[in-house]
């Protein structure tokens, strides 16, 4: 080894070289096939590599077809259907991208479910889930504007109506709203904008998802138990054991995907975004996408629009600093007999308000969202921070073997020590 | 109990999007009606679609716009390169400028979109009572219901109720939001003459410009559906491998 390269392990010449100079293959080694695993994961922790997975479906589709897109008024509607008629496969580009998204949040959705039950926020994992919850919004942000390119009746009046929410604050809002826009209503400048900031933000999102990686490499995984692995024979190496179950996973979650876009691409979007954009007509109801539904139910739950724009921010603000709300030092929720249920009630009141979100704001479903809205905030300020005082929790495994394997004791010699040579 | 998380967790996820997507359409129930492109293996009946077109030429053609087909697309119907070359040829459709710089007249060609009845939206008002025709390129697309939908609305009009007040120049139509719609009955029995001795009622004419806008609004459906079922097919070999190869990898651990 000369002086000043890397001191590489790889035996193959021409990987041993630019390994030595430039150490990827030891970095992927290191990150990717023996990174100690918590060896009790069930399939709950799939979702992370789904969710990988499905950004790069979505940049992957999304590139061919920006090739194909107009963004301008006159002409994206029409454009987004030459794409679906002429250009070579572009109904299946389209189709994945505009279900992917749906899938996108199905997966996000439940990783984050995930990490609220067992607990995966709690030190040291906070900038984990901090860094989590940036991409939520940033997902969030980049979903919204996708959804307007194509220019159809729900893009434009969904546009005006998110866009809308900034002129709630006081003095500066009008002004925000111009500025966001880009004139003086929802138009070319703001399609525009949009499909920029549109091919900008999933790569944000991708650098923040180095950075979330980069964070659970430093802690590791948590796992269902909440307890730290407390040695060698708590943990798998990630390759293969956690390879080929993301492989099943992955397989499994593509055929759900597969019978979205293949047979109903449509279902879960909405009719009305098939009529081109006309700023004269305005929609009978004019709904988000079904995943922003529960937030869009918080906002019109408030009858104050200033108090709902609020109230839908802190909603996903709350998330931030969950971490501190909730001071109980055990992680998952196996071990926590109140708060399990409550946490499971929090995710019905959610079910409920994206259910109550899609129907229009009149009786019954305004004031049952105002109840889900409460029970949702209560959760997180009220709840989370008293059972940290008064929860007894179960008593804790001692480590992750004793439970998992049957009969307890000490894993068998050589089980784990050398998992490469099955791959 | 571990298993009784996963189910809240994967209903909710799963439930939460058709529940939502679908709460606000209105609980409107059309005529029951089969249709061949029903289901997830059904194909467009060529024999329909063409009536469809038919009815669409003859018909429909004559306020509504179908701008985002062209006749070369009438060959994914079942019309020879020389039928749909006939089609385009029955319609005048303005070109140019030419060489002097004026616009002309010329017989429709395969690569020409479907001709629009109206140079523009207010021309199209202008003569409808001010109500614009819709495009139906995507129409069932666009519509709670689909086809479903155009079939109740072509074979829904109706005298209105007695007490109901009607517009001026407004039609009673059952199916229709409202039930004020501009456009007037329009399929009468026999309205059309078919080539294929159908005969031409009002419940047939329907079904058949109904089968027609959805293949117009979806001409990738057949391609999709064929596509999807070797797809799940083979990811669901796949699954069970991948599966067997997870055992077999893990085997050792438990």
């Amino acid at each position: 080894m000369g002086i000043g390269l890397h001191n590489s392990e790889f035996k193959n010449p021409v990987i041993r070289w630019v390994d030595q100079r430039l150490p990827v293959f030891t970095m992927m080694q290191k990150e990717y096939g023996t990174f100690p695993t918590p060896k009790n994961f069930n399939y709950f922790w799939n979702f992370g590599a789904l969710a990988m997975v499905t950004l790069m479906v979505m940049i992957l589709t999304g590139v061919f077809l920006a090739m194909n897109y107009t963004a301008h008024t006159s002409m994206a509607f029409d454009s987004v259907e030459r794409i679906m008629r002429d250009v070579n496969y572009g109904w299946l580009l389209r189709y994945i991208h505009m279900n992917g998204a749906s899938m996108f949040f199905i997966v996000v959705y439940t990783h984050i479910f995930r990490g609220m039950y067992y607990g995966s926020y709690k030190a040291p994992r906070e900038l984990l889930w901090m860094t989590g919850v940036v991409i939520f919004l940033l997902m969030m942000a980049t979903a919204f504007m996708g959804y307007v390119l194509p220019w159809g009746q729900m893009s434009f009046w969904g546009a005006t109506v998110i866009t809308n929410l900034f002129s709630a604050f006081p003095i500066i809002g009008d002004s925000i709203v111009t500025w966001l826009w880009g004139g003086f209503s929802v138009d070319n400048p703001t399609l525009n904008r949009f499909f920029s900031l549109h091919y900008l933000l999933p790569f944000v999102i991708a650098g923040v998802v180095f950075l979330h990686i980069a964070a659970l490499h430093i802690t590791g995984s948590n796992n269902p138990l909440g307890v730290e692995p407390k040695g060698p024979q708590d943990t798998i190496p990630f390759h293969p054991y956690y390879t080929i179950k993301d492989s099943f996973g992955l397989v499994i979650y593509f055929v759900v995907f597969a019978v979205l876009v293949f047979f109903i691409p449509n279902y879960l979007g909405h009719p009305d975004n098939y009529i081109p954009a006309n700023p004269l007509v305005t929609p009978p109801h004019i709904v988000p996408e079904w995943y922003f539904l529960p937030f869009y139910a918080i906002l019109r739950a408030v009858p104050d629009k200033l108090g709902g724009v609020l109230m839908m921010f802190g909603s996903i603000a709350l998330l931030f600093v969950l971490p501190w709300l909730d001071g109980s030092p055990v992680r998952s929720m196996r071990f926590r007999p109140l708060a399990r249920p409550f946490f499971l009630l929090w995710v019905v009141a959610v079910v409920v308000l994206g259910y109550v979100g899609g129907k229009p704001a009149e009786e019954p479903f305004v004031t049952i969202s105002r109840f889900a809205a409460a029970y949702y905030f209560a959760y997180f300020l009220v709840i989370l921070p008293l059972l940290a005082r008064i929860e007894r929790p179960l008593p804790l495994p001692e480590s992750i073997s004793r439970p998992v394997l049957r009969g307890g004791g000490p894993l068998p010699a050589g089980a784990a020590a050398k998992p490469m040579e099955k791959a | 109990m571990k298993l009784s998380i996963k189910a809240v967790a994967l209903g909710a996820a799963l439930l939460l999007a058709p529940l939502t997507a679908r709460a606000v359409g209105e609980a409107t129930t059309y005529p029951e009606v089969h249709f061949s492109f029903d289901g997830i293996f059904g194909s467009f009946d060529r024999a329909a679609a063409q009536r469809g077109l038919q009815v669409y030429k003859e018909v429909c053609s004559t306020c509504h716009s179908m701008h985002l087909l062209s006749y070369r697309n009438l060959v994914d119907l079942g019309l020879t390169p020389e039928q749909a070359g006939a089609v385009a040829a029955s319609f005048t459709v303005t070109d140019g400028p030419n060489d002097e710089g004026a616009m002309f007249e010329r017989p429709g060609r395969l690569a020409d979109r479907f001709r629009r009845p109206y140079p523009n939206d207010n021309a199209a008002r202008a003569s409808n009572n001010g109500a614009l025709p819709p495009d139906l390129s995507v129409i069932t697309k666009a519509r709670e219901g689909g086809a479903e939908y155009i079939h109740a609305l072509l074979t829904g009009f109706r005298d209105p109720p007695p007490g109901f007040v009607m517009g001026s120049g407004m039609n009673y139509n059952a199916y229709f939001p409202g039930h004020q719609i501009a456009m007037p009955n329009i399929l009468n029995p026999d309205q059309v003459a078919y080539g294929d001795q159908t005969p031409a009622t009002v419940d047939q004419m329907a079904r058949d410009v109904a089968t027609f806008l959805t293949w117009a609004a979806e001409p990738e459906l057949e391609q999709r559906r064929a596509m999807g079922v070797k797809i799940i097919l083979f990811l669901i070999v796949l699954a069970g491998l991948t599966y067997a190869l997870k055992r077999k990898i893990w085997a050792d651990l438990h």
